[in-house]
């Protein structure tokens, strides 16, 4: 027993090692990415990035199957990649007990949408937890392979960002011993889900569900903090909280488990008060089956379901009473600061190009994206994990013949390995003349520099076999595939401009490290400088959208750029497109 | 809820915030405090805005700051500090690192990065505190540590013994860079005491 400091997901990574876990797979993904990082530090634990989401699960279940108890995490939208195998998952159940930890991002903090997985649990049937801070967290992950074992199912343990990120006091315990060792035992029959194994297991699981609520409603996660008003609340996860604290004269009915719904503890509790709020975050997903119950009660009529609450919305919606005024800025418009491509980035020339090639570019999810910037301003579609080469070949189907060439695909390569090996497998089945652009940055940069099988290392900083993603494409069929450094600017536009123009399938790999690789790889490189008199003022190297190159407008006759050698890395992109040859090299 | 305190620690990512907030909060443990932090990864450090919001007591509840609550905004950077203005109640303190960080429309010549944001916040708050911190860690030997100068200034207006703040950076910081970091956190204290 030990009192410290910890974020939710170093929580979970803590219970899942209390609990005696033996695998973890999980593919990186905010605000999930680290428990799996944390959980490395744990010997006992076998960690592994997978290379998407369904497999990390196909794995946590070969580990369940195989008798240890296993963890899977994932981001919310990890699930909709995952929803194959756990759906059916939920019909096997489970040997060892098998855990599936998913963090939704209420405010789409780093995310492409704001769905609520609580639909996921009550859709695959599966039981579900809900910590509302790293305690619960801690204390409802241990619980979970418990639950798991006990009633033969996968569990859910749903997090937020803000109980992922947010720390809170916790105390830890040791890990379980005498579990048992795991060894092969057969079940096809409950393994194999054929149609006539399945359909005896489903009844099964219907059971299931009705067990789980009657038990759920005796149990200490959910409980009742009495108040003093005649307002009852219902509520769970980290919008307890916010409710607690808003309101602390009302009385709580605190949910531990949000599906299934302890319905008869919640008909006692709503029986007792005049006045019933639900407060959750993003969907009614309490509300509705509350509303189903035939018991009225007020939510989403008062909440917003978009974004994430606070204290002082719940307050505002629940009272009446205007949040508090803070300062008052007499600045009106501040510049706003989105994020933006690192100095240094690889990534930046391509889209330079891309850019001035006036491409239309199908695009997808990762630290490229950021390309949709202005003023590289060069990415026009981004859907999910993998989708710009199916929205590609899609594309030029549809397009008149003089349009179809101007299409380009780019992926990254934690992506392309993600699932985008598919949707170029459709490219060159399907006679597509699209080209593809591999962002060969050698690492998952977006979520924090995991490695991947194109790394050559592994989550436990192991190496491995290093994937070649040129053969890659080879193999599925594209003749005309090219890798290329992405620093030399001009060779990388003409290639460009001339895959485009190729009306057959063509891949170009464009290769160099992320500046913030955790190996030493990146050799470091002394800063650039601007030689004040050399400067014309045209500002073309703005147009690289360098963090560290700025405007000084009262420099020179008519301005000069300015570079600022605290954040400059020495990559001399902006030295490449300058015509008056203004950039000079510090050597101090 | 008024034994609650709130930190809004503001700036631009890449500056050390989360360090800094990490720091903030394992001696606020160590002092006896219930304390929560909360944060955002990912896209949001790109060189992007970043806040971190640190709440202590006697038992906190919410993770984040309400609007118009915050006891003390913290700023790593000028423009992030007035951008969370609207936080910080009536009556709050302002310690802010005097440094401009252009955001890519100022960077690109397209928007003015604002003038005198000093003045400007010590008229709006007159608890206003504005600490040289690129100055101060350069003297402590690294500009890198800017986030332990401004532990240090911040230390002085939170009502913890020096030796706590010191055993914080002892179990934040990692050996090697350690001495440095005391010497950044002594620069930043003592440039509160002269204020
Ligand atoms: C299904 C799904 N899983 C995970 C994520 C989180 N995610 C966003 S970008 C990214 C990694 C991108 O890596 P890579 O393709 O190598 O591009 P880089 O960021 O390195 O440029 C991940 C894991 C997601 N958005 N969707």
């Amino acid at each position: 027993m030990k009192k410290t400091i910890l974020s939710g997901n170093e929580a979970i990574a803590r219970g899942a090692y209390e609990a005696g876990v033996l695998v973890a797979s999980a593919y990186p993904g905010t605000p999930s990415t680290e428990i799996l990082e944390n959980i490395v530090q744990y010997s006992e634990v076998d960690a592994s990035w997978a290379t998407n989401e369904k497999v990390a699960l196909e794995v946590a279940i070969g580990a369940s199957f195989g008798g240890g108890r296993a963890l899977c995490t994932m981001k919310h939208v990890g699930v909709n990649v995952a929803a194959d195998p756990l759906f059916t998952l939920s019909y096997t159940g489970v040997r060892g007990g098998l855990l599936l930890v998913v963090a939704d991002d209420p405010e789409l903090h780093s995310s492409q949408n704001e769905q609520d997985s609580r639909n996921y649990a009550k859709f695959a049937k599966v039981p579900m937890f809900e910590p509302s801070d790293s305690q619960e967290a801690l204390d409802f992950t241990r619980l979970a392979y418990e639950v798991s074992e006990q009633f033969d199912t996968p569990v859910m343990l749903r997090t937020t960002t803000r109980i992922s990120h947010s720390k809170s006091v916790v105390t830890t315990g040791d890990r379980v011993k005498n579990l048992p060792a795991p060894a092969l035992e057969r079940n096809p029959a409950k393994l194999v889900m054929l149609p006539g194994n399945a359909r005896k297991r489903h009844p099964i699981v219907e059971q299931r569900t009705l067990d789980l609520e009657e038990w759920s409603a005796t149990q200490s996660f959910h409980r009742v903090e009495e108040g003093t008003s005649d307002v009852g609340i219902i509520t769970a996860g980290v919008a307890y909280q916010y409710a607690r604290e808003a309101l602390p004269d009302a009385s709580v009915l605190k949910l531990g488990m949000v599906n299934p719904l302890p319905k008869k503890l919640i008909r006692d509790f709503a029986a007792r008060y005049k006045t019933l709020y639900v407060v959750e975050e993003l969907d009614p997903f309490i509300e509705d089956q509350i509303k189903a119950m035939g018991i009225e009660i007020i939510g989403k009529d008062i909440l917003p379901i978009c974004g994430e609450l606070s204290t002082g919305i719940v307050r505002q919606a629940l009272t009446g009473k205007k949040a508090a005024t803070g300062v008052k800025g007499a600045l009106q418009t501040l510049p706003s600061r989105p994020p933006n491509m690192c100095p240094g980035c690889p990534h930046r020339g391509v889209f330079l190009a891309l850019n001035k090639l006036k491409a239309y570019v199908t695009g997808d999810i990762g630290c490229y994206t950021l390309g949709f910037m202005p003023p590289l301003s060069a990415m026009d579609t981004c859907i999910c994990m993998g989708a710009s080469i199916g929205n590609a070949v899609g594309m030029t189907k549809v397009l008149p013949v003089e349009q179809k060439q101007n299409v380009v695909a780019v992926i990254g390569d934690s992506t392309f390995l993600h699932n985008g090996i598919n949707g170029l497998l459709d490219m060159v089945y399907n006679k597509s003349s699209t080209t593809l652009i591999i962002l060969d940055n050698r690492i998952t940069a977006m979520t924090g520099r995991q490695d991947n099988p194109a790394s050559g290392y592994t989550l436990m900083n192991e190496e491995s076999y290093e994937v070649d993603l040129a053969e890659i494409c080879r193999a599925v069929g594209v003749k005309h595939v090219t890798v290329i450094d992405p620093y030399e600017l001009d060779n990388t536009r003409e290639l460009i401009r001339t895959e485009m123009a190729r009306t057959e399938p063509s891949v170009i790999i464009t290769r160099r490290p992320c500046m913030l690789m955790k190996r030493d790889v990146v050799e470091k490189k002394p800063p650039l400088f601007v030689e004040s008199g050399k400067c014309t003022g045209c500002k073309v190297c703005l147009q690289i959208g360098c963090p560290a190159i700025e405007w000084d407008a009262a420099a020179g006759k008519r301005g000069e750029a300015k570079v600022n050698r605290h954040l400059c890395v020495g990559c001399s992109q902006c030295r490449q497109v300058c015509k008056f040859d203004a950039f000079g090299v510090c050597n101090d | 809820m008024t034994d609650i305190k709130n930190v809004l620690l503001a700036g631009v990512g890449g500056q050390g915030i989360l360090l800094a907030s990490e720091i903030l909060s394992e001696v606020l443990m160590l002092a006896g405090f219930d304390v929560k932090k909360a944060e955002v990864h990912g896209m949001a450090q790109r060189g992007g805005s970043v806040v971190s919001h640190v709440r202590y007591g006697k038992k906190v509840l919410s993770p984040t700051i309400s609007d118009g609550t915050a006891d003390v905004l913290f700023g790593f950077e000028l423009l992030e500090t007035c951008r969370y203005l609207s936080l910080l109640k009536k009556g709050g303190q302002v310690i802010v690192n005097n440094v401009r960080i252009s955001p890519p429309s100022v960077a690109l010549g397209q928007q003015d990065y604002p003038e005198n944001i000093p003045g400007y916040l010590r008229a709006a708050v007159d608890d206003t505190h504005i600490v040289n911190g690129m100055e101060l860690a350069e003297q402590a030997g690294d500009i890198r540590t800017v986030n332990v100068v401004l532990i240090g200034a911040l230390s002085l207006y939170l009502d913890i013994e020096k030796a706590l703040w010191i055993q914080a950076i002892k179990a934040m910081v990692p050996e090697r860079f350690l001495d440095i970091n005391i010497r950044a956190f002594e620069l930043g204290r003592e440039s509160g005491i002269t204020d």
